[in-house]
């Protein structure tokens, strides 16, 4: 099957959404990869029947649409996205939710729009960051870093995001989480 | 973080108090609430002395039986006691190495080996008597007769140079995930990377299980050049996630992070690390 999945991932063709989607309920890993592939390949057009997809009741889909949403950066999703990060019980799929919001393409909404969206954002990513599970917390850190280097409003936005960064680097148990924050607060040339 | 407000709360969203634990630990009557309690503490990295004493006495626990006879409570004990980072509590899981329950001496070496402390050397090498030849499985039983992969990762990791001549021979044992783990002791026991080089080959089996089962060794151990290695292998992005921590934060231990900043090296793997979110 997987195979064939990847021949259709290779003709990048919008035609192949629906069956792309159908392998994502299949419960074949190796398929759901290359199908996820696939789909973020052919990016924003695959978003609206993806997002159908998210609300039907097949979890294992569920979780590779979201992680395929997460991807594709369109701001459609984030609604989705927000609700995952909060609060998803499964942490890789919380964990693809928080990486997403920080790569939403915001160039798609006006600016007004993003500042709303990215104030609630910056909200969740803050609150991911202190998830029981190491690499969610981790994904929230790449995600504030992505995130500061897109606002709208960084002179009220960006001092939250780098307070967090700095309490993470200083206070997180995990050592990963502590360099990840470390590396964002670098990028954002606030070198602790 | 586990210094969070109580009451704390697990995935499936069920809160306990520590109060709760250690009296769900203490009583008799329900031996669930009692195998959850154990879990939950170390889960929690409760490192109370009463937690502590709790678990102890809950590794000579009679109470909670399997069926095929195991202790399932003692199991749950000895884990969480390897989370707690307290060592008085070794000379106790030392005796669990000579439990008849397989999982409570697996526990029991995992947490043995979680503590870095050497004085469980000689008691984990003689579960290695007999050698290869006696290293065979149970009938009717899916382990081998003692659990050599929890006890050679041990003896790496607690430094038990003593014990190479006795762990090498296991490099050729049938069973590819105890060659493994021979192959990481043997690497922290010498430094010679080519032990390391063998894992690395590994992450290229056809087999997935092989494949994470290398790739696991290789984060436990921190090899630094198979961070490559681990984000191309075809296996699940959570584990390759777990692998490639482990050799970041071994090498964040060895460049004296945090005070001394990020090295390139350390740069690198968190690249990789975000491909994989």
């Amino acid at each position: 099957m997987i195979v064939a999945v990847n021949q259709l991932v290779a003709a990048q063709d919008v035609a192949a959404i629906p069956t792309l989607i159908t392998v994502l309920g299949y419960n074949n890993p190796g398929a759901a990869v290359a199908a996820v592939d696939g789909l973020v390949a052919l990016g924003s057009e695959a978003v609206p029947a993806l997002l159908e997809q998210i609300d039907g009741y097949n979890y294992g889909a569920r979780a590779w649409a979201i992680r395929a949403v997460a991807l594709i950066g369109d701001p459609r999703a984030l609604p989705v996205l927000l609700e995952t990060a909060k609060g998803d019980f499964a942490l890789s799929v919380r964990r693809a939710a928080a990486r997403g919001l920080g790569t939403i393409d915001w160039s798609k909404l006006t600016s007004d729009q993003s500042v709303s969206s990215q104030r609630e954002v910056l909200a969740v990513l803050i609150g991911a960051a202190q998830d029981p599970e190491w690499v969610v917390r981790y994904a929230a850190i790449a995600a504030l870093e992505g995130l500061a280097k897109a606002l709208v409003k960084p002179e009220t936005q960006k001092p939250p995001i780098l307070d967090c960064l700095d309490q993470v680097f200083h206070h997180d148990e995990t050592p990963a989480v502590q360099a990840r924050a470390c590396r964002a607060l670098e990028v954002l040339g606030e070198p602790s | 973080m586990a210094q969070d407000p109580q009451p704390l709360v697990n995935a499936e969203g069920e809160s306990l108090t520590i109060d709760q634990a250690l009296e769900n630990l203490r009583q008799t009557a329900d031996t669930g609430l009692r195998y959850y309690a154990a879990w939950w503490l170390g889960r929690f990295r409760v490192s109370i002395p009463e937690a502590i004493a709790g678990l102890v006495s809950a590794l000579e626990d009679e109470g909670d039986r399997a069926p095929d006879g195991g202790y399932p409570l003692r199991r749950n004990a000895a884990r969480a006691l390897g989370k707690l980072g307290d060592r008085t509590v070794v000379p106790a899981l030392i005796q669990c190495l000579g439990c008849n329950d397989y999982y409570v001496r697996e526990a029991a070496a995992q947490a043995l080996e979680s503590l870095g402390d050497p004085q469980a050397i000689p008691a984990l090498r003689s579960l290695l008597a007999g050698g290869v030849a006696a290293a065979v499985a149970v009938p009717d039983k899916p382990h081998l007769v003692q659990p050599y992969n929890a006890v050679l990762e041990a003896l790496g990791t607690l430094g038990a140079t003593d014990a190479i001549d006795e762990i090498s021979p296991f490099l050729e044992h049938e069973v590819a995930q105890v060659q493994n783990a021979a192959t990481r002791a043997l690497y922290q026991l010498t430094g010679e990377a080519t032990y390391c080089d063998r894992l690395v080959q590994r992450l290229q089996e056809p087999n997935l299980q092989l494949r994470r089962s290398a790739m696991m060794d290789l984060g436990a151990i921190g090899y630094l050049p198979a961070a490559q290695p681990i984000a191309a292998t075809l296996a699940e992005n959570s584990l390759k996630l777990i692998a490639l921590q482990g050799v970041l934060e071994s090498h964040l231990r060895q460049t004296g992070f945090p005070k001394f900043g990020l090295t390139d090296d350390a740069r690198q793997v968190l690249v990789l690390m975000d491909e994989l979110l």
